[in-house]
C-alpha cells in the first residue's frame, strides 16, 4: 500500500506540483492533473505546506482589494 | 452627500495611485489615472449605489482607466519584448534538485490569520509586489486586484494563455518567497 502511495505521488514533481498550484486558479485543470496534485498531496508535506501557503497569499491579495 | 463623498474619495485616493503605480510603473502616468478615476467618479456619483463599498466601486473605474493607458503603451514596442522576457525566465531552479523535488523543503507558515489581520503585513506584501519585474508586476494585479479574466489580459497584452500562466505562477512563487523572508521567517512576528 505504501509503495503503491509512493508511486502515485511521484507522478508528478514537487516543481509540476507548485505549477499547478498556481494554475488552478488561472484555469481549470483536467482531472488527471487534479488528481496527480491530489495524490503527490496526500504524501508531500512540504507541498501541502506550500499548498497552505498559497491560500494565503490568496485570502490576502482578497482582503487588499477590499 | 457630496461633503461625505468627498472625503470618502480622498481616503481611497491614497490605495488608488498605490494599485496605479504597481500596475503602471510610472508615477506621473499613474497620477494621471487615478485624476481620471476621480473625475469619472465625482461625474458618476449618483451611479454609486452603496451596494459595492466605495473602494469597489473606484477600483472598478479605475480598471477600465488602466487598461487604456496600457493599451496606449502596449504600442510602444518595448514593453511587448519585455513580457516575452520576463515569461522566458526560467529561475526557481534554485528551490528544486534536478529531480524537481524541494532542496529545502517548505514548512506551514505560522499564525497566517494573525497575520492577515495586520497593516504592517499588507505593507510588507505591497513592498513584496514592488519588487517584482515590472510586468510581472502589472499581469499579476490585473489578475488579482483588477480581478480581470486571463482572456481578458491576454487580449490586452497579446500573450498567449501559456505565458500569462508562467507569469503568474512566477508572480506567486516571488511573493510567497518574499513573504517567507520577511515575515513568516521572522519569529518576533510569528
Amino acid at each position: 500500500m505504501k509503495t503503491v502511495d509512493r508511486i502515485l505521488g511521484h507522478l508528478v514533481s514537487c516543481k509540476d506540483v507548485t505549477h499547478l498550484l498556481s494554475e488552478r486558479e488561472d484555469r481549470a485543470l483536467t482531472s488527471f492533473e487534479r488528481i496527480k496534485l491530489e495524490w503527490h498531496l496526500a504524501v508531500c508535506k512540504a507541498c501541502m505546506a506550500v499548498e497552505k501557503q498559497f491560500r494565503v497569499l490568496h485570502e490576502a491579495m482578497r482582503r487588499y482589494r477590499q | 452627500m457630496s461633503a461625505d463623498f468627498l472625503k470618502e474619495l480622498e481616503i481611497q485616493r491614497g490605495y488608488l495611485l498605490r494599485v496605479a503605480r504597481l500596475q503602471l510603473r510610472d508615477a506621473a502616468l499613474a497620477e494621471d489615472v487615478v485624476q481620471d478615476t476621480l473625475v469619472a467618479a465625482l461625474a458618476a456619483q449618483s451611479g454609486f449605489t452603496g451596494r459595492s463599498s466605495v473602494k469597489t466601486w473606484l477600483t472598478g473605474i479605475l480598471k477600465h482607466k488602466i487598461v487604456d493607458a496600457i493599451r496606449r503603451k502596449q504600442r510602444e514596442p518595448v514593453a511587448a519584448s519585455t513580457l516575452d522576457d520576463e515569461a522566458d525566465i526560467e529561475d526557481f531552479d534554485a528551490l528544486f534538485n534536478e529531480r524537481g523535488s524541494w532542496r529545502d523543503k517548505p514548512t506551514e507558515w505560522a499564525s497566517p490569520d494573525d497575520a492577515l489581520s495586520q497593516r504592517q503585513f499588507f505593507e510588507i506584501m505591497e513592498m513584496c509586489m514592488e519588487k517584482l519585474p515590472p510586468n510581472t508586476a502589472r499581469v499579476f494585479m490585473m489578475r488579482e486586484v483588477m480581478e480581470l479574466e486571463t482572456e481578458e489580459i491576454c487580449k490586452e497584452l497579446s500573450i498567449t494563455a501559456n505565458n500569462l500562466w508562467v507569469i503568474l505562477y512566477r508572480a506567486r512563487m516571488s511573493l510567497r518567497e518574499c513573504l517567507q523572508l520577511n515575515w513568516f521567517a521572522d519569529g518576533r512576528r510569528a
